[in-house]
């Protein structure tokens, strides 16, 4: 798959669709999963995790589901491009940061992609717009069995699929629900409502889930518990807590809009104002700023701009996206130049 | 029901803290829980162990390791000891090798040691049916949980059919 292509499209899960879409972004599922005849990546020799990365890809090229995939492969690739597939959400750090046969299978809609040679030899992920467990799940289901078809995983009867790390043994599932929480982090509510998920054995993390620091006021909500529950129990869990956190938001919402709509008009109206004009921009402001647009925009107090085309801007003024979109490397002061020109330009289009 | 580490009152809260690589597990009173998190929230660096006893694993208790962590398993040559440093297992086969290091250890991060959830297709048809006898037991006590009865008695008859089959070799579908 040429990468450049991807530059040009946006993926599946930006598209702002789904059910409760104004604030969760996306649903991910992931599987891991194991070859039951070699050693984990960990600790496995060179030409074997290569022979791992050639059956793999074997398998995905007739493997019976609808959507064709395409094999990148990751161990080739340039430090700008492993960085470019991270930013989208389609391989891991880890993955990108690994070492050897290693690489990544995707779909044409972006919304399946699976790693290979990562922590376990395969971790298959399905991403999609919106609250959508269910569609994420079915469509999981079926790319694990036509995998299954062609090879052994490695499983045991009491503790299901082996995983490297113990906490993903069992079923080898993380449920993850994206959602767009700004008026939760304006009115300092955030902190007391993910500590007590966070606690009960649902992780928070910010958007690219590394820090704890969330980019944009996004967090992911995912399970912890992968053994002793059935797979679709662990769903179940993670969709009861998002209809509290979506009503905790809105009530967030409403009461901001109630008590001060003038003060957040202005608020958001100004972040308009920079990111449709500003001629430098850091990455953080852009994540900022966006955030409160979005807000706007699902509030109805902006209507210039389409919640597709902010999700995009999302992705689209990370550092290896706008090197991709320039075709060179750029420093940060020029990056800064390069966002701000890319928003002006969006923007302005959208307005038309 | 498992106490209040602190005060005894019935636990309804239970945190799995992972702290340095070591897995903890705290079961809290709803009161308790809110100090705890008032105090981890306030100053995330500090140790609550001070003042919350933690439940620590079998394995990080011990001050010197035992000479069983050197042993190495057979497929793929790593220790325990190497195991608990960097959090990943060798191989598939690590899971059996060390087993009785990692029951406590799965019971920890889990609450549980027994797989319910999907099973490979390939898998022979008795351990298909345990399995999703397994699974039924699990939704039974769910259901009983939530007091959804009428889903308890309907859990209670698939369960009782399966059980039937089993016993009975003859309608079996299986070929061992
Ligand atoms: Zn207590
Ligand atoms: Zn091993």
């Amino acid at each position: 798959m040429d990468l450049d292509r991807l530059t040009q499209k946006s993926s599946e899960w930006l598209r702002g669709t789904g059910p409760e879409s104004d604030v969760v972004v996306s649903t991910r599922i992931r599987l891991a999963r194991n070859f039951a005849e070699f050693p984990f990546t960990t600790r496995i020799e060179e030409a074997a995790k290569a022979e791992v990365a050639a059956r793999a890809c074997e398998c995905f090229e007739d493997l019976a589901i609808p959507a064709k995939l395409s094999y990148i492969n990751v161990s080739t690739l340039d430090e700008l491009d492993r960085q470019f597939l991270v930013e989208r959400q389609l391989i891991s750090r880890e993955l990108s940061e690994g070492a050897g046969a290693r690489g990544v299978a995707i779909s044409n809609d972006e919304d399946i992609a699976i790693m290979v040679n990562e922590e376990d030899h395969l971790r298959v992920q399905v991403l999609r717009s919106g609250l959508t467990l269910d569609d994420c799940w079915k469509s999981m289901d079926e790319i694990d069995d036509a995998i299954e078809e062609q090879v052994a995983f490695a499983f045991h009867d009491q503790y299901g699929y082996l995983t490297a790390c113990p906490t993903n043994v069992g079923t080898g599932i993380r449920v993850s629900v994206m959602m767009h929480l700004p008026a939760l982090v304006q009115t300092r509510e955030i902190q007391k409502v993910f500590h007590a998920l966070q606690k009960i054995n649902l992780a928070v993390r910010g958007l690219y889930g590394e820090g704890s620091q969330a980019m944009g006021d996004f967090y992911q909500i995912s399970n912890q518990y992968t053994l002793g529950l059935s797979e679709t129990q662990v769903i179940n869990r993670v969709r009861e807590v998002v209809p509290m956190i979506l009503k905790y938001e809105r009530r967030a919402r409403e009461q901001m809009i109630e008590e001060k709509r003038q003060e957040l008009h202005d608020h958001i109206s100004r972040a308009y104002g920079v990111l449709s004009s500003a001629q430098t921009i850091s990455s953080e402001e852009t994540m900022h700023l966006l955030s409160s647009v979005r807000l706007g925009v699902n509030l109805g107090l902006i209507e210039d701009v389409s919640i597709p085309i902010l999700n995009e801007l999302f992705i689209q003024t990370q550092p290896a996206h706008l090197q991709k979109l320039k075709q060179k490397a750029l420093n940060s002061a020029e990056r800064n130049i390069a966002r701000a020109s890319l928003l002006r330009r969006r923007i302005a289009e959208a307005a038309e | 029901m498992k106490k209040c580490r602190r005060c005894q009152k019935p636990a309804t809260l239970h945190i799995t803290e992972v702290r340095k690589g070591d897995v903890t597990e705290i079961h809290l009173c709803e009161t308790c829980a809110r100090d705890y998190l008032e105090q981890t929230d306030s100053n995330p660096d500090s140790d609550p162990a001070a003042e919350f006893e933690f439940e620590k694993l079998p394995e990080s208790d011990e001050e010197t390791s035992s000479p069983a962590d050197d042993r190495g398993c057979p497929h793929c040559g790593i220790s325990f000891r190497e195991f608990r440093s960097q959090g990943r297992l060798g191989c598939p086969y690590c899971y059996v090798e060390f087993k009785s290091d990692l029951i406590p250890l799965l019971q920890n991060i889990h609450g549980e040691v027994q797989h319910c959830g999907k099973l490979p297709r390939r898998a022979p048809d008795s351990s298909r049916r345990q399995h999703e006898l397994l699974q039924l037991r699990n939704e039974l006590k769910a259901a009983v949980d939530e007091e959804d009865y009428e889903l308890a008695a309907r859990l209670r008859d698939d369960i009782q059919a399966i059980e039937k089959q089993i016993n009975s070799p003859a309608k079996s579908t299986d070929n061992e």
